[in-house]
């Protein structure tokens, strides 16, 4: 029982350290004054200011642009690629694996900067584009990363099984491979849209001068200090997280009922 | 041999999440029995077998070991040890450090523990295994090492869950024989837990039949195949046929409109009781020798015997017999006395 | 699956070759470049890159990156496994929920949340305000080392618990019972069977964070006040501020074999773990 009580305890302690800063923003985009250390009073001020604001909102645009085609791009080319993988012979996979990998643990500065001489090397115009393609660039070996071990576990007779009852191949991929590995393809979305959206070094160094996303707008915006209108955005963003969380678990529960 | 009890059960309950697995479960095991729990999945067998090695804990009742309460030692200090049902071997280990465990939670000396070690690799015969590393053994060596892990710490009982279920026919039946041995040349106490009523009246000394959280009977081998106490241990230790049928007086039962002469005693006059017969007791005989006569429905051949389904009024009776029988023909039954098994209705 | 299954790989084999292959292969090629050429086109090969790391600001620059990232991935271990697992021990229901706590922060921005340590660190700050309310001396935590490692560990917390976890909850739970059955009690079930067991997980952990905490510099731009240099700022210096990419480069490849080498390293420590052999206890 106080084993129970000290664990419930440690658990609470680390959220709190997870959310007190998440906690701070979101009290602060309240506040009357630009202070966000001193509570001076409560005005919606900073939310008026963050409408009128077209810079913020571009660079919303763009990460949340950038996020959802990174994501959606690197889920299909991500699943199709895994699936073409797992039947390489053995050398090719592992040369393909390993490669795949190198962006996982390189850091984000090398991998900034080596796509930023790429990138100009190849002399294109910094912008969207660069950012995009260096955006699914890390996020496509996540995918492959999480579906692969699926395709692994399958019963290798699943896709014979379909197509000794005359399926195509691509038709068993799709009837039967795809939909029996498909917790791995969310997972894989899942953690490419993380990675894309919290990223800031890569974008930094690949978007150029005219683009710019939410990390980089934070970032230079950090040096003169930061206004509370990111506050305002950043409260925004908590509760819409929180809502389609809330409503997705709530449909995976009334799933489950029907089942 | 005089028989020493060495644990006591007293009127055991357990209840989980609202579902009472252990409905009262009282049974003494005696020093070096080899004693089998029986029964159907989810009857509480694997249930009563953690609370002895205490890994579960029962809502009532007592456990009692050699006069001290079990209850309140936690496992790691109980004379008792497991083999578990898919053995629980520690992958990260090799054998002989698998094996070597639990004398090294003792602080044994490490010069005693490898000369126990090797006495029991050699026992299970796979002394040249020792350094090899779990997940490239196959099944039946991996059985042996946790049996071996479990034995070589010298426990007064030792609990085994389904050993033998994960491995094939033959090597399964080599292992009974070999548990058989090596619990007879150890003399410890061997409670072993099982569904396959075969693997249970070879290996026991003991039998106990559980159904649905109780005990339905304890007994010899030989007792619980040729007197199930009810229809629930009649069917479950192989086939039987059970038939509805009335005691006339003592040692008389009347069931297929013929009376029987029988070996039970002690019902009522008139008292409607089952009568249970083995198939292989049933004799096929000219229907005019029959004590009841029927019709053949169906003759499979099984190897050793023929089994036989024979139609008498609607009534299926299966006879195992060495000789054959015409489909369609209409045959004569007879049984002997003692091999009419009367047991009251509805136990 | 059909053998030709296997073309559907092909156009991600030509893509990784442009993206990932020649960037790579630019940054080993620049690091050899003698600078002072200019021109890149009639380049004269060159360790002087490499040689110029080999003074004492950048070497004291890689060894306390070193030093504070090993810190870092230290304090998010010792903090990381109780938490992996106390949420291991919860209900299977209650675990999804808490995991999904655990990765929600990362949705929002990571430099804003970064950002927020300041206004509870700062000197007029929330931490303060608390204090000066006990009336307790202020702390002057922000801009110091321990400010760097506490935005670390909050930053890189999840990537240790997440593996650990997953570690945890592999563990079969007769594999506890049995050890128990053998004697052992509560501080030999962890420390003879559960840890070995959640050695590989430890192992994920450690690299996630390391290989973050080592190169990252935003955070100690942010929490550092930029006064602190880690080599990942030193690169960042090369190509925006100074634009010598010829050393940024050969910083990078340094970076690049130290990741390498402790993810070997590490590695092989697991695989030693795992190789069984009688292992001294």
């Amino acid at each position: 029982m106080v084993n129970k009580w000290l664990s419930r305890c440690y658990l609470a302690i680390m959220f709190l350290f997870l959310y007190a800063p998440i906690a701070v923003l979101i009290v602060f985009s309240f506040n009357e004054s630009k202070s966000s250390g001193k509570w001076t009073g409560f005005s919606l001020h900073w939310y008026e200011e963050l409408l009128q604001d077209s810079q913020m909102q571009t660079a919303l645009f763009y990460t949340i642009i950038v996020a959802t085609l990174a994501t959606a791009i690197s889920t299909v080319v991500g699943t199709f690629t895994s699936i073409g993988i797992f039947k390489l012979t053995k050398k090719t996979k592992a040369f393909v694996l390993n490669v795949n990998y190198l962006p996982v643990i390189s850091p984000d500065i090398v991998l900034a900067v080596a796509l930023m001489m790429l990138f100009k090397t190849l002399k294109m115009k910094f912008g969207f584009t660069t950012m995009l393609l260096a955006h699914i660039m890390f996020c496509i070996p996540y995918v492959v990363l999480s579906v692969l071990p699926r395709l692994y576990a399958m019963n290798p007779n699943l896709a014979e099984a379909a197509m000794d009852l005359g399926a195509t191949p691509m038709q068993a991929i799709r009837k039967v491979v795809i939909p029996e590995i498909l917790p791995g393809i969310m997972a894989g979305a899942l953690m490419a849209f993380t990675m894309s959206i919290d990223d800031f070094v890569i974008s930094y160094f690949t978007a150029g001068n005219g683009v710019t996303n939410l990390s980089i707008e934070v970032y230079s915006m950090a040096k003169r200090g930061i206004r509370p209108t990111v506050n305002a955005l950043a409260t925004i963003m908590v509760s819409f997280i929180l809502v389609s969380v809330l409503i997705s678990n709530n449909l995976s529960i009334k799933k489950k009922r029907e089942v | 041999m005089t028989k020493t009890p060495l644990i006591e059960i007293k009127n055991l309950t357990k209840e989980y999440d609202g579902d009472i697995i252990l409905k009262g479960i009282d049974l003494t095991i005696h020093e070096d029995e080899f004693v089998t729990l029986l029964g159907p999945s989810g009857c509480g067998k694997t249930t009563l077998l953690r609370i002895i090695g205490g890994f579960d804990t029962p809502t009532s009742g007592e456990v009692v070991f050699k006069g001290k309460d079990l209850i309140q030692i936690p496992s790691y200090k109980r004379e008792i040890n497991t083999v578990f049902q898919k053995y629980a071997l520690f992958p990260h280990l090799n054998v002989f450090d698998n094996i070597a465990f639990g004398l090294r939670m003792k602080k044994v000396p490490e010069s005693e523990i490898t000369e126990r070690v090797n006495r029991m690799l050699k026992m299970i015969k796979l002394t040249d295994f020792a350094n090899r590393r779990i997940d490239s053994l196959s099944g039946g060596q991996q059985q042996r090492i946790a049996i071996a892990r479990a034995l070589v710490n010298r426990p007064k009982v030792l609990l085994l869950d389904e050993p033998l279920g994960a491995l094939d026919l033959k090597l399964r039946q080599d292992m009974q024989y070999e548990l058989k041995e090596i619990q007879r040349e150890m003399g410890i106490t061997f409670i072993f837990v099982t569904h396959d009523q075969e693997e249970a009246l070879t290996m026991s000394d003991t039998i106990v039949v559980l159904n649905d959280g109780l005990i339905q009977q304890i007994g010899t081998p030989v007792d619980i195949y040729n007197e199930p106490r009810n229809r629930f241990v009649a069917n479950f230790i192989g086939e039987s046929n059970i038939v509805d049928a009335v005691m006339i007086e003592d040692y008389k039962v009347k069931f297929e409109g013929h009376v029987f002469e029988c070996v039970d005693r002690g019902y009522n006059p008139n008292e409607a009781v089952e009568v249970v017969i083995r198939p292989e007791d049933l004799q096929i005989v000219d229907k005019e020798k029959g004590a009841f006569t029927g019709v053949v429905d169906s003759v499979i051949f099984k190897g050793v015997h023929y089994e036989i389904i024979v139609m008498v009024e609607g009534r299926e009776y299966i006879v195992h017999s060495t000789q054959s029988a015409e489909v369609g023909s209409v045959v004569g039954m007879i049984v002997a006395p003692a091999d009419i098994h009367v047991m009251e209705v509805g136990i | 699956m059909h053998e030709s299954t296997k073309r559907l790989s092909y156009p991600y084999i030509v893509w990784i070759s442009i993206i990932i292959i020649i960037p790579m292969l630019l940054i080993f090629l620049y690091s050899l470049i003698d600078p002072s050429d200019g021109n890149p086109m009639a380049f004269r090969l060159t360790i002087d890159n490499y040689v110029k790391f080999f003074s004492p600001i950048y070497i004291s620059t890689l060894a306390r990156s070193l030093w504070i990232a090993v810190w870092s991935t230290l304090a998010c271990l010792l903090l990381g496994y109780p938490l992996a697992w106390v949420i291991a021990q919860c209900h299977p229901k209650k675990q999804s929920s808490l995991l999904l706590l655990f990765i929600m922060p990362m949705w929002i921005n990571m430099l804003l949340r970064t950002y927020a340590w300041i206004s509870i660190l700062g000197k007029n700050g929330i931490l303060n305000n608390i204090l000066e309310f006990f009336h307790l001396a202020p702390v002057d935590i922000m801009y110091t080392d321990f400010a760097i490692i506490l935005g670390m560990v909050y930053n890189f917390l999840p990537f240790m618990v997440l593996p650990i976890h997953t570690a945890i909850a592999k563990v079969d739970k007769n594999l506890i019972d049995a050890a128990r059955d053998l004697g052992a009690n509560n501080r030999q079930v962890f420390s003879k069977v559960v840890f070995p067991l959640t050695l590989p997980g430890i192992i994920t952990g450690v690299i996630m964070v390391f290989l973050p905490a080592v190169s990252t510099f935003v955070i100690p731009q942010l929490l550092g006040g930029g006064q602190f240099m880690m080599i990942g700022n030193l690169i960042e210096k090369q190509f925006l501020l100074t634009g010598n990419w010829y050393f940024g480069s050969a910083l990078s490849m340094i970076l690049m074999i130290f990741i390498l080498l402790s993810i070997w390293l590490m590695k092989r420590f697991d695989s030693d773990g795992q190789a069984g052999g009688a292992l001294p206890w």
